[in-house]
């Protein structure tokens, strides 16, 4: 159960947040509100401004434009800094751990606040329950596998129970086996712990499973906020689109209206879609793959599927548990199918099926008259 | 042949019984080298870290400058410093060249360098994003700074060898400022020139013995740090 967002205080805000580099902006965020308790993701190509972002959130990285107010007092150069920095604590994609057991690892941050021994120990233990690292307390560090060495890493951060948790990328050099084990613990850690965070991935599953809000940002914008749900569903622009996995995008017009619905041409076909589009208007209609229903039945009667196309099937690609299936119905389209629907449908390259997707499931980015 | 195995019969008896004046010449070698060591640290690892942690125009320049002072000549030292400690010199006035502070200084002069050229190279090798871990564990940059110097510590041992290492075992800048003067300001290294130049070969050789261990001694240490650091 993740916690809905709105509800809680804000713990940062930001306002005109720009970073410069060589005379490129690099980074530029006009406003945005963190609540306490909400796991924000960041998701993006290389390059997007993820890192510059959390960097320049924690204040790792200066100089910059703008300002960052927590829990609604600025953040000033000097000592607000370190006061404001000890409340946070941040993960980078390498453990980065310190040539020491791993108990001197997750006991570091504390040590550095001068912490006594007895509370030192008892919160390391703590989290060594936490993360099942106990075993590992007197190995070096140096010895531990990579996933060991982010379970460190992570605890070593919980350990200074932050208000703000910033992770850059934490499971990318991870294997898959250890990354699901690794995200499965952290969801649970951090609702356990309420503890806000705030990460950075180019998994947009990843970002899907752990977060309660997602941006998308690209060249150093944030290009849609909302929840999960939302930016998967309803991307604000094509490039969103590509980006969060929608796999159909066409490009039509607009040739009748029907109420709540309209109906657009695309490739000599028509589409029926839900929205305000008016007549003549150029629309880009969006369909996830995972919406469109394959079938090998002459007719699709007692459906609500409004979009039904005869298509070729012209590529299968295996992506493990389903199928990605490419598909010509006069314009292009893919769906998802199970190894399972496949099978039992005898789905191969060159044969012909029906497609058919509801109308609520087409996404419609309006780009006006042309 | 008779020569040598006189001569290392001779320096095990020197040796053994703790000869006075071979003692002397150790211990002033160790005191000279150890304290010109130990200030070349100081200055060595603190301009080493803050070089190799800050960005400035020019830091490149400034970089090959260590490098290059890395491989300054001992001689070419021996005659800077003795430049500037001559009775008319700039800094005549000490009137100490010839003595064995005269010594340390030019040891300094010859060990800052490659314990600074090291520490920067050990401060540059560790991961770029640990500095940024470390802040953002909540340290302040002084406890960054201390937390890198000990990431570091093997490195920065074989920079202490290696000072001590170059220093104890040089003649020329030693003997130029030193004026080898009996019980005053001979060391191991001149001592021997002298002694091998009048044949008085036991002594030589035993004085060789002391600076071969002390050499196989650093070695030792140094060995041990690169089998440390070996990656598992």
């Amino acid at each position: 159960m993740k916690m809905d967002a709105k509800d809680c205080k804000p713990n940062i805000e930001i306002k005109n947040l720009e970073v410069k580099r060589g005379g490129v902006t690099i980074l530029n965020v006009p406003s945005l509100l963190i609540h306490a308790g909400e796991i924000l993701a960041l998701i993006g190509p290389n390059g997007a401004g993820k890192t510059t972002f959390l960097q320049t959130l924690s204040y790792l990285l200066k100089p910059f434009q703008g300002e960052i107010f927590f829990r609604g007092k600025k953040v000033e150069a000097n000592h607000s800094v370190l006061e404001y920095r000890r409340k946070l604590a941040m993960v980078f994609q390498e453990p980065l751990l310190f040539d020491a057991t791993v108990f001197k690892n997750v006991a570091s941050g504390l040590k550095i606040r001068g912490m006594k021994k007895k509370e030192i120990d008892d919160r390391v233990m703590e989290q060594f329950g936490r993360f099942g690292i106990g075993h590992l307390g007197h190995r070096s560090a140096k010895t531990l596998s990579g996933g060991e060495a982010q379970r460190t890493s992570l605890a070593r951060a919980f350990a200074l129970r932050p208000e703000i948790l910033f992770l850059d990328e934490p499971f990318s050099s991870l294997d898959p086996p250890t990354r699901d084990s690794l995200i499965e613990d952290l969801e649970h850690i951090l609702q356990q712990t309420r503890t806000t965070a705030i990460f950075a991935t180019h998994d947009r599953l990843e970002a899907l499973r752990l977060s309660n809000r997602m941006a998308v940002m690209n060249e150093g914008m944030i290009l849609q906020i909302g929840s999960p749900e939302e930016v998967m569903n309803h991307p604000v622009n094509e490039w969103v689109a590509s980006f969060v996995g929608v796999e159909t995008i066409l490009t039509g017009k607009v040739i009748k209206r029907n109420g709540g619905t309209f109906i657009a041409s695309i490739g000599g076909q028509v589409i029926e879609a839900v929205g305000d589009a008016h007549f003549g208007e150029t629309v880009v209609l969006c369909i996830r793959p995972e919406n469109v229903t394959l079938s090998t039945r002459p007719s699709q009667e007692g459906t609500s599927a409004r979009n039904v196309f005869s298509g070729r099937i012209t590529k299968i690609i295996s992506l493990g548990l389903y199928q990605k299936v490419h598909l010509q119905c006069g314009f292009p389209l893919v769906a998802y199918v199970t190894n399972h629907s496949l099978e039992e449908l005898s789905l191969a390259e060159e044969k012909e099926v029906k497609a058919s997707f509801k109308a609520t499931a087409v996404t419609v980015i309006r780009k006006g008259e042309s | 042949m008779d020569l040598i195995f006189e001569g290392i019969k001779k320096a095990f008896f020197l040796l053994i019984t703790f000869d006075p004046e071979v003692m002397r010449i150790t211990l002033l070698s160790l005191g000279v080298s150890g304290t010109a060591t130990s200030i070349s640290l100081l200055i060595g690892i603190s301009v080493g870290t803050a070089v190799a942690l800050s960005r400035f125009p020019g830091k490149r320049f400034v970089v090959s400058l260590i490098n290059t002072g890395m491989g300054l000549p001992p001689v070419v030292v021996g005659l800077f410093v003795t430049i500037f400690l001559w009775r008319n010199g700039p800094l005549g006035f000490f009137g100490i060249l010839y003595t064995p502070s005269a010594m340390i200084i030019a040891q300094t002069v010859i060990a800052t360098p490659i314990v600074m050229g090291i520490t920067l190279a050990a401060i540059q090798q560790l991961p770029q994003k640990l500095q940024l871990q470390i802040l953002a564990l909540g340290a302040t940059r002084l406890q960054m700074v201390w937390i890198l110097l000990k990431e570091a510590k093997l490195p920065l041992l074989a920079a202490v060898m290696a000072g001590f290492g170059g220093v104890i075992s040089e003649v020329g800048a030693s003997i130029m400022v030193g004026g080898n003067i009996k019980g005053y300001s001979r060391v191991l290294t001149t001592a021997t020139v002298m002694e091998t130049s009048r044949g008085n070969f036991d002594i030589a050789i035993a004085l060789g013995i002391i600076l071969l261990l002390l050499a196989y001694f650093i070695n030792l240490i140094l060995t041990q740090i690169q089998q440390r650091e070996r990656p598992r």
